[in-house]
């Protein structure tokens, strides 16, 4: 019982860190996107309101980042730290993409140190816009590399085990597993998608709290734009990721959907509850839905969960982890087109209460998405840490303090988190959009 | 040369790297933090942040880079640190957390917070002391391995005379490299106070540090007299190294090239650094790691070995330009711009 414990605790500090992580992560992958975007219509049309966006965006960037690298510092090292049989195991494979991130964060960090200080340094602006490529490209590169290693876990290739002894290596093969293409994507398209819709709730919030001037209303417009274009970019490649799943890893699927007896023409189970005997209540029916979401056919055939044996399928809790992702996914679509339409729309005005609103609960709600997907990627790999191969309670350290670490991190990422949004606020609130206009383009 | 040590080799370059800049780092925390408490701070910590602000990112990297490429080449310490570690480990990571966001904290968002400073200052004398444990650690006598688990025997460290000595040269070595570097960097800004405070700060840690190094010397002759007897097979570069410090202090004590002095102090290091490495060797860790019994499989080694050159030809391109436009760019230097 003992040694379950450790797993367990193990599980919980990993997840800990990670989910506290990929907040941070999300947002640095996606905010620079939208920097580098804001600056280069600010000197494409000659518009100071976008330069400032930019400048204000990156002030609160180097926060959030900050609290990216101390974290993701955390993560690379507390791998090795609580899963150290793993880590031997999976070192010889896949460490190549783990060291071409280092690489990816190397580049990106030497050149967000540039960016930062040299805002008014350049006789043209557009060689200051320059260097956000290298950001926002060491940022989507290294989320890239990471995304890689992960997708390894799910569908292990590239080697041959032989007793304990792994033979036949081929790290380009582990490199090009088969879950790594859709999960790149993924992950690239929820994070910007995410970053762009917290910004735009921040900006509808300010917007309500009676800061209607032209640059609230163009910072709410680039953003609510963006938002719409990677929100269905979104649904797009998390609608591959199905298909995915559905061919490689279909206990994933079936356990996330609820789906137990192989057949055709299968129906798409939204929310609802399971009784006693396994019997599914309370659920919205969509028929034939699944197989047409998993192999664009509505009658073809999608495997059950009772084909995988039973102490290797997944929790079925995932199946909430996956409607979340979905219905926010939906739902930011939705909000994004609106606004759109009514801007576009020439007696429209998108700027009203009833719109604004939830697009400031969007916010929240898109981070919600992001932790939500990851809980259903991450538990949907249950009892595997690399599936087929290697089971998560075979990888745990051996150590007796993990209960100890668990305490601490937690506390540790509690202050973190607070202090990061009280930081925030105050260097914003203490220095107003409409204050700063003035004194810096007051020409 | 074979890839395993072309492959430690280039871990301990960067090892080297991380030394310097996180030293830097670290012991300008705390110079700041003590310039604030004697309120001096007008003096030194605007030149400080001016140095820090840009690079604080990268230094993290160079140990980010250093552990996973260790894992990376060698996977096997994975196994015998990871097991062992988790408690040190863990809490030189909570260090590096609170100091990390905490500058992010301090500068950018509510100045002149004291307990920010402070926090900032301690953390950068305890990390280095934490860290450099492992490198006691993997001289061998603190870790056993007991039915299929690794144990790590805190006591026999607490109280072992020789990883005293190390964490004490750790910390005297961060204040001097520091103290040195700083003191270039306000001649660079022609910032008479700042530097006469900080030629001060660097005459004052020269002695300690050539004292805590004979003392790691002395202990580590009876903690592992093997590696004490590759040491002296290899002495010239411990004496080179001496022969750095004394000319460097000579330099910074008669006032004259800051700059010339500061790369004898790397120098100084470079060679006592590289020559503790390599009388290390063969092992990683004694008497379990040796890097051919942890070495990745050779598709692996060359792979990585690959992907590093072509990761050079991005990054030192783009460090050079770093450098020139932040430390050695005489304009920025001195706040005008
Ligand atoms: C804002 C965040 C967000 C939103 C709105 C969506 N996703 Fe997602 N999804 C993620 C954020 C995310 C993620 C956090 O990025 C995950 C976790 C692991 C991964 O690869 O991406 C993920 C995983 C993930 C997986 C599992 C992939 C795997 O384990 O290999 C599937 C099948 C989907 N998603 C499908 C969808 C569909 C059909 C969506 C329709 C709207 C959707 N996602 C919206
Ligand atoms: C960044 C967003 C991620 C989040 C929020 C996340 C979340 C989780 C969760 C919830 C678990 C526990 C599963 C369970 O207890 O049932 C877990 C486990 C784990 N994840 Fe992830 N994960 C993320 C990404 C990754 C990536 C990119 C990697 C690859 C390096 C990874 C490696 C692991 C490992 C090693 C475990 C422990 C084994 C296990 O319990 O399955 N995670 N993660
Ligand atoms: C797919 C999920 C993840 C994404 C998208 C992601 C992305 C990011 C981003 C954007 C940062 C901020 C640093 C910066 O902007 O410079 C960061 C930091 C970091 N992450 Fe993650 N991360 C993920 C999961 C992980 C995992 C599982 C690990 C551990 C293997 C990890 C290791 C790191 C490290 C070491 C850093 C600090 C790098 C530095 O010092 O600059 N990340 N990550």
């Amino acid at each position: 019982m003992a040694e379950l414990d450790g797993v367990l605790l193990s599980r919980m500090l990993t997840t800990l860190t990670l989910a506290f992580h990929i907040i941070f992560a999300t947002l640095g992958v996606g905010v620079p996107v939208m920097i580098s975007l804001a600056e280069f219509i600010g000197i494409k049309r000659n518009d100071q309101h976008y330069n400032l966006l930019a400048r204000r965006w990156a002030r609160g960037f180097v926060v959030t980042v900050a609290v990216g690298v101390v974290t993701g510092t955390i993560i690379g090292l507390q791998l090795s730290l609580l899963w150290p049989s793993f880590m031997e195991v999976a070192g010889q494979l896949i460490s190549l993409p783990l060291f071409m991130e280092v690489f990816a964060f190397f580049f990106e960090a030497i050149f967000l140190g540039i960016y930062l200080y040299t805002w008014d340094r350049f006789k043209k602006p557009i060689y200051h816009w320059l260097l956000s490529i290298p950001i926002f490209g060491g940022s989507i590169l290294s989320s890239m590399f990471i995304t890689v290693v992960n997708a390894f876990m799910n569908t292990p290739q590239g080697f041959t085990l032989e007793g304990r002894t792994l033979t036949g290596i081929d790290p380009v093969a582990a490199f090009f597993n088969p879950a790594a293409p859709t999960k790149i994507f993924h992950v690239a398209t929820s994070a910007i998608m995410t970053s762009t819709i917290v910004l735009a709730a921040i900006t509808a919030f300010m917007i309500l709290k009676g800061r209607r001037g032209e640059y609230h209303k163009k910072a709410l417009k680039l953003t609510m734009v963006t938002g719409l274009i990677f929100s269905f970019l979104t649904a797009l490649d998390g609608d591959i990721s199905a298909k995915f799943l559905a061919e490689y890893q279909p206990e994933k699927l079936a356990a996330g959907e609820w789906h137990f007896e192989t057949e055709k023409g299968a129906d798409l189970i939204l929310f609802g509850t399971l009784n006693e005997q396994g019997e599914i209540k309370n659920a919205i029916r969509i028929p034939k839905m699944l197989s047409f979401l998993a192999y664009s056919d509505f009658n073809a055939e999608v495997t059950g969960l009772n084909e995988t044996p039973e102490d290797e399928r997944p929790p079925l809790i995932i199946h909430y982890f996956f409607d979340t992702m979905v219905t926010i996914g939906s739902y930011t679509l939705f909000i994004s087109l609106v606004f759109v339409v009514l801007m576009i729309w020439k007696k429209g005005d998108p700027f009203k209460a009833w719109l604004l609103w939830p697009i400031v609960i969007a916010g929240p709600l898109a981070i919600i998405a992001i932790e939500a997907g990851w809980f259903y990627a991450e538990m949907g790999r249950q009892p595997w840490i690399l599936r087929g191969y290697m089971k998560v309670a075979e990888a745990a350290t051996t150590s007796n303090y993990v209960w100890l670490m668990l305490i601490f991190f937690f506390l540790l990422y509690g202050v973190l988190g607070t202090l990061t949004i009280i930081v925030l606020r105050k260097i914003f609130k203490n220095n107003p959009a409409e204050a700063e206009l003035e004194f810096r383009f007051k020409s | 040369m074979d890839i395993p040590i072309i492959g430690m080799t280039v871990l301990w370059i960067f090892l080297y790297g991380y030394l310097i800049v996180a030293s830097i780092d670290f012991g300008a925390g705390f110079f700041a933090f003590y310039a604030k408490f004697t309120k001096r701070d007008d003096i030194v910590n605007n030149l400080i942040s001016r140095y820090l602000s840009p690079v604080w990112e990268v230094t993290n990297v160079f140990f980010v880079f250093f552990f996973v490429g260790i894992v990376g080449f060698f996977p096997q310490t994975a196994y015998y640190f990871g097991t062992a570690l988790l408690i040190p480990g863990s809490i030189a990571l909570i260090l590096l957390a609170i100091r990390g966001s905490f500058y992010a904290f301090g500068n950018y968002g509510s100045k002149d917070s004291m307990v920010y400073t402070f926090l900032y200052g301690a953390t950068g004398l305890f990390i280095p002391a934490s860290l450099s444990t492992v490198l006691t650690i993997s001289e061998g006598g603190f870790l056993e391995e007991r039915n299929n688990t690794v144990v790590f025997l805190a006591q026999e460290l607490f109280t072992s005379f020789y990883s005293w000595s190390v964490v004490f040269l750790a910390i005297v070595s961060v204040l001097f490299i520091s103290a040195a570097f700083l003191t270039y960097y306000s001649a660079r800004a022609n910032d008479q106070p700042a530097i006469k405070l900080l030629r001060r700060f660097a005459l004052i840690w020269a002695p300690p540090t050539i004292l805590a190094s004979l003392l790691v010397f002395i202990s580590l002759q009876r903690h592992n007299p093997r590696h004490f007897e590759n040491m002296l097979g290899i002495w010239w570069m411990f004496g080179l190294s001496l022969l750095f410090f004394l000319i460097a202090t000579y330099l910074i004590y008669t006032k004259k090239n800051y700059g010339t002095a500061f790369i004898l102090v790397m120098l100084q290091f470079f060679f006592a650094f590289f020559g503790y490495g390599a009388s290390h060797l063969p092992y990683i860790l004694e008497p379990f790691v040796t890097i051919s019994s942890a070495y990745t499989n050779e598709t692996m080694g060359m792979a990585l070995v690959i992907a590093f050159i072509a990761g050079l030809l991005l990054l030192v391109p783009s460090l050079i330009l770093l450098m020139r436009l932040f430390l050695f760019d005489a304009d920025y230097v001195k706040g005008n711009r």
